[in-house]
């Protein structure tokens, strides 16, 4: 397909991925749909959590990773199951396929997108969640960032996959959820044993780190790779 | 129900009711377990199987989409070649005591078996039965991984106290199991036109899965028996080992028995859709309205 008329294709498909991330950020920008309902989602995950479990005890330091991302993962599919759903109100997902346009550039793009509003949302999280969970990292906090986007970008890059899977399927705000909890466990994993590593300052998080980049890495080109197959999908 | 499938039924059922006598009579009682132990002639030949049948979900979706596009199959082809011969040269020069040049010589020979059945096959499957195939591996795969999660905690009660442990292989297999699982359920879900290649896309996720799930989880924590089929540490009694192994047969016997029935009835679903679309299409035409199709097995 995109071998046809490959003159200048790297270019246009980096056009056409900042054309995308343009135009879903300013969708955002206006309607403010995503942010408003993934950060008060989490805030609500995170306060309920720190009613069910005393966040105040020396434990919470244990369970605290956990929690926070718990919270994000539910946060980032309440986003996500929305993030193709503007693209099928009038008809925009088949303009796109009749388009020469490179699928990867909107695969991509969308990912980027995503990536921004979830991290923009941790961003704000974050630090409350510290507050009220009485935390301080005693270990390196800069490894902390390198775990954020790291996990951020292994939720969203597979989560927008699977948005787009279970975009043809019958009940698929249900469905997401289903095919993206089982195949993320090891990037949660992940995520929640290098925070809590970093949180307790017990020992290295580096090999997580590298597990996580892998994971990242693997799925990204993955996603790349099968995403022209599944939008063209009849 | 087909003749050649009628045949192997009835060899299937000779393989179960032999390797069920050399399990629980002929296999020597373990000595610290005694007989709890010879749950592991089901466990792990159902593992093994179950294994077996993801691959093939696994090879059948990776067929399905490389047929969906001539160019695809191109450059998955060059792909498949460069990675064989990888395979063939990192074996040949892999430095290892355990490797002699016999063994060496049985895993070039099977890869290029594999290479030659995996080539064959995606020249001569069509779209429609490697999805068939797909479904119904996966279907099968997902009742034999049940089977192990079933009898892995009957085991692991009496033996360790406890029905379950959160260990590299239990977690492993619980994950595999529910990534299957929701493969299914996306399966049951979606439009009929696209499930194929929705399905196809989620197989080869979940399949790059199962290795990362495995690392990760090893890296969190492991309790499970070593493997007693490993090189080192581990040793059977002929016996034993002659039991699984028979069993492993007649297991895999069982569920290639299941996946071809279960492909049948899907490919008669296929011909069904296909004919209700083509009714639709021509309603009056009734010259051009398809009777038979052709290779429909």
């Amino acid at each position: 397909m995109s071998a046809a008329n490959n003159s200048n294709t790297s270019n246009s498909a980096a056009a056409m991925l900042r054309a995308n991330l343009a135009k879903d950020l300013r969708l955002e920008w206006r309607s403010k749909d995503a942010l408003n309902a993934m950060g008060f989602f989490a805030l609500l995950v995170v306060v309920i959590f720190a009613l069910s479990f005393d966040p105040t005890a020396e434990e919470s330091r244990r369970i605290a990773g956990g929690i926070f991302w718990v919270a994000f993962l539910f946060a980032a599919v309440v986003a996500l199951n929305q993030t193709w759903a503007r693209e099928m109100r009038n008809q925009v997902l088949d303009a796109y396929r009749v388009s020469p346009a490179s699928a990867s550039a909107l695969f991509f793009g969308k990912v980027l997108g995503n990536f921004l509003f979830v991290g923009a949302i941790e961003a704000v999280v974050a630090p409350l969640f510290m507050v009220f969970y009485n935390l301080r990292p005693l270990g390196p906090a800069w490894q902390l960032i390198v775990v954020f986007l790291l996990g951020t970008w292994a939720l969203v890059a597979n989560g927008t996959f699977f948005a787009a899977l279970s975009l043809r399927t019958r009940n698929r705000e249900v469905m997401l959820p289903l095919l993206l909890f089982p195949i993320s466990v090891p990037a949660l994993l992940s995520m929640v044993e290098a925070t809590t590593t970093i949180l307790a300052g017990d020992g290295s998080a580096g090999m997580w780190i590298k597990m996580l980049a892998g994971y990242d890495v693997i799925f990204t080109v993955a996603g790349l790779l099968l995403f022209e197959l599944v939008m063209n999908a009849e | 129900m087909r003749r050649d499938q009628t045949i192997l039924a009835v060899i299937t059922l000779g393989l179960l009711a032999y390797g069920f006598y050399q399990a629980i009579y002929v296999a020597p009682t373990e000595q610290t377990m005694g007989d709890i132990q010879r749950i592991f002639y089901y466990h792990v030949p159902s593992a093994w199987t179950a294994g077996v049948m993801f691959f093939v979900n696994f090879a059948a979706s990776l067929v399905y989409l490389v047929r969906l596009s001539p160019g695809i199959s191109k450059i998955s082809a060059m792909i498949g070649n460069v990675v064989a011969a990888i395979c063939v040269i990192a074996t040949l020069l892999w430095r290892d005591p355990l490797y002699t040049w016999t063994v060496k010589f049985w895993l070039v020979f099977s890869i290029a078996v594999l290479y030659y059945l995996f080539w064959r096959l995606g020249k001569h499957t069509s779209q429609g039965r490697a999805d068939a195939w797909a479904v119904s591996a996966a279907e099968v795969g997902v009742v034999f991984c049940t089977i192990v999660l079933i009898t892995g905690p009957l085991w692991a009660k009496p033996v360790w106290g406890i029905w379950w442990t959160w260990d590299v292989r239990l977690t492993t297999t619980l994950v595999c199991w529910m990534i299957y699982v929701s493969y299914l359920m996306m399966r049951k879900f979606s439009n009929s036109s696209q499930t194929a290649t929705l399905a196809a896309a989620l197989a080869v996720f979940g399949f790059l899965d199962v290795p990362i799930v495995y690392m990760s989880i090893r890296w969190w924590r492991t309790q499970h028996p070593s493997p007693v089929f490993a090189s080192q540490g581990g040793s059977i009694d002929p016996a034993m080992s002659h039991a699984v192994m028979m069993n492993w047969l007649a297991f895999l016997c069982l569920a290639g028995l299941l996946a071809w029935m279960r492909y049948t009835l899907d490919r008669r679903r296929q011909h069904l859709d296909y004919l209700h679309t083509m009714e639709a299409l021509s309603v009056s035409d009734s010259a051009r309205r398809p009777t038979e199709l052709k290779g429909i097995r």
